[in-house]
């Protein structure tokens, strides 16, 4: 299974390689969900440290790729890997930074945060079981809102992806009926829709279809100014997307009770926990390679954990609680060589 | 021939020896040119027959599992691992089959205006224009195709079509479903936006080429311009202008990334133009990335020989028109 992206990425790093070694390097793939965080923390820790972090956006499917073939030093993904398949190729994972996906929808007269629902009800609406905005399952939960006598157009993403598979595990582990039909995974078989290319191709279907619904990254909903919805979440709250409902869902996650980090935080226990939260994790070898350039990894993500908050809230990331980030070096001490 | 003692090239017997090793040297040379040019010509069949095998051998898993199912079959379900190419195949020729409808038309209109009509001094131009226009990298077609084309679509051609032509008995079925303005019909318009460059820069240098005399003697018979063009201009070049309609065709066949913006990237079988499909390319390009699965990854590579098929199929059709047509020149 060699991919095109894996020649490259062997490309990349055999320049880096042959370029001279005056300063300590680290070349990481994958999800490009966090790829401006990284690229932002990789810029102040070079000017802090002199040590440069390469990190090339390919999707969280070729980042593992790339990490299984070895051509980088850390992968990253927004699908955690079972603790089989970590252990069968002697990788080890971590999260770095909590995101979170939300519904949006071009509804005339409706603001953000007006619109609300309930996740087997967002279910229904991308089985195509809900096909009409005035449907009674919608207005029953919008007492007040004026829903239009008018079909829905579903938008989801053409391309694999995260974004995909946090929302797909959300709508599987709130209805049976989506379990069952389809599934969870970076790219399933929508029953209904139109695909868009990326959380922007999204974006802009649902900005130029209206009655439609889609879902983004929380990022992509703030930056252009899209009506996302309020969801009710597994306490039974209603909650609206932002940095404080994405770490309350990070909180109260049972991260402790997870062998490799192995959970998707989706669906999280919290009382104020946005429901479709997602986290990004960073795969590395157990035992590298390359010890030194290991070293000078493991030095950059402890700097961008314990450090890279202020970065992170800038760019609409939350970074992981105090207690999660101990909880990570003890797993470094503990499982790396 | 020689710049040496001119007695000396009078008998073959007594070449000058400075001559014979240049007659050596240049059937050498001449030699080494002809193999040059073979192994050129070599490398195409080569690179084809490379290309077409590691395509196969990459889809080699998809094909043993579906086996001829996966031609036929309409499911795409990357979670229960299950693929099928018909849609991408569907969407593939229809998209293009769109675009030629509109293209080949407008495309003898520009290269015919440019040729027989146009002033001169228009001529340089717009010719100009039209290599300009072929320069255009297809991503740019894809956004203008899904910032400015698709919503104008939405707000002022899908109702007319959807009032107008959704009610005809049979061809109605076509044009159903909600105006998204994203969809086969916007995606075959756009694609055929982009191939008119191509196919009427070539038509255009191919009209260029029939002689004067040919044309001007229907003119002094009386005839009109479009007599002209119809049986004097058309028959001359035939086989070039239809050289360059699949020349546009086999673009439209493989265009990815405009297609990719405004198609809608949909896996589901969906008789109407209005609604999104799929097709080969642009299911490559959206999901080669995350292919998470061997089978997956197969069956993508499968779809890739497969348009390699289907553009063959389509040449294969037009050289046996053009064998037609020149027997029936023949006759």
């Amino acid at each position: 299974m060699v991919r095109p992206i894996a020649f490259l990425g062997a490309a990349v790093c055999a320049l880096a390689l042959a370029a001279p070694v005056s300063a300590a390097e680290v070349t990481g793939a994958g999800s490009s969900f966090v790829y401006p965080l990284m690229s932002r923390w990789s810029a102040d820790y070079n000017a802090a440290t002199g040590t440069r972090v390469n990190y090339a956006s390919v999707g969280s499917g070729a980042g593992i790729a790339q990490i299984k073939a070895g051509t980088v030093d850390f992968g990253a993904s927004d699908k955690p890997l079972p603790s089989e398949d970590l252990a069968a190729a002697g990788l080890a994972q971590f999260p770095v930074v909590i995101g979170g996906v939300v519904p949006v929808v071009h509804l005339d007269g409706v603001s953000p945060g007006q619109l609300h629902l309930d996740g087997p009800t967002l279910a229904r609406i991308f089985l195509g079981d809900i096909t009409m905005w005035n449907d009674a399952a919608i207005t029953a939960l919008n007492p007040g809102v004026k829903l239009p006598a008018e079909a829905i157009s579903v938008v989801h993403r053409s391309d694999g992806s995260g974004t995909t598979f946090n929302f797909a595990n959300f709508l599987a582990k709130v209805s049976p009926e989506w379990k069952s039909k389809v599934g969870e995974g970076t790219s399933i078989s929508w029953p209904l829709g139109v695909g868009g290319k990326g959380n922007e191709g999204v974006a802009n279907y649902v900005k130029q279809i209206n009655n439609s619904i889609g879902y983004v990254e929380l990022e992509y909903a703030i930056k252009t100014g899209m009506t996302f919805t309020s969801m009710k979440n597994h306490a039974g709250n209603w909650v609206q997307p932002n940095l404080d409902s994405f770490a309350a869902g990070a909180a109260s996650a049972n991260w402790a009770g997870a062998k490799d980090f192995n959970l998707v935080i989706t669906d999280a226990p919290g009382a104020q926990a946005w429901p479709i939260t997602a986290s990004v994790f960073v795969i590395v070898y157990k035992q590298p390679k390359d010890a030194a350039r290991s070293k000078e990894m493991f030095t950059f993500f402890r700097w961008a954990l314990e450090k890279g908050q202020g970065q992170a809230k800038e760019l609409n990331y939350v970074s992981l609680p105090a207690e999660l980030v101990k909880q990570i070096e003890k797993y470094w001490a503990a499982e790396v060589h | 021939m020689t710049t040496g003692a001119p007695a000396a090239t009078l008998s073959l017997d007594e070449v000058d020896p400075r001559t014979s090793a240049r007659i050596a040297r240049e059937t050498r040379q001449d030699w080494i040119f002809r193999w040059l040019l073979f192994a050129a010509a070599t490398l195409v069949l080569v690179l084809l027959g490379a290309a077409a095998l590691s395509m196969l051998a990459g889809g080699r898993l998809a094909f043993q599992t579906f086996g001829w199912n996966f031609l036929w079959s309409d499911v795409w379900d990357p979670v229960g691992k299950t693929f099928g190419a018909f849609v991408p195949i569907y969407g593939t020729l229809v998209s293009s089959a769109i675009a030629m409808i509109i293209a080949i038309p407008v495309s003898f209109g520009i290269a015919l205006f440019l040729t027989e009509i146009a002033p001169t001094w228009m001529r340089g131009p717009v010719g100009a224009a039209i290599e300009l226009l072929a320069g255009i990298p297809s991503i740019i077609y894809g956004m203008w195709g899904l910032f400015s084309f698709a919503p104008f679509m939405a707000a002022n051609v899908l109702p007319w079509v959807r009032t107008h032509l959704a009610g005809i008995p049979g061809i109605g079925a076509l044009f159903q479903g909600p105006p998204l303005g994203i969809g086969m019909l916007t995606a075959g318009i756009v694609l055929g936006i982009m191939v008119i460059p191509f196919i009427s820069s070539v038509m255009r240098d191919v009209f260029r080429t029939v002689p004067a005399s040919l044309k001007e003697s229907s003119y002094a018979l009386g005839s009109t311009t479009w007599e002209v063009v119809w049986n004097v201009v058309l028959p001359y070049t035939r086989s070039a202008v239809l050289g360059g309609i699949f020349l546009g065709l086999g673009r439209a066949l493989g265009e990815t990334m405009a297609v990719t913006f405004v198609l809608g990237n949909s896996h589901q079988l969906n008789i109407s133009l209005l609604m999104p499909g799929n097709s080969i390319a642009a299911a490559i390009a959206n999901e080669f990335t995350e292919a998470d699965s061997e089978v997956y990854l197969s069956s993508l590579i499968a779809l890739a020989f497969l348009l390699f098929v289907v553009t063959f199929i389509v040449l294969a059709i037009a050289r046996l028109m053009l064998r037609n047509l020149a027997r029936k020149e023949g006759n």
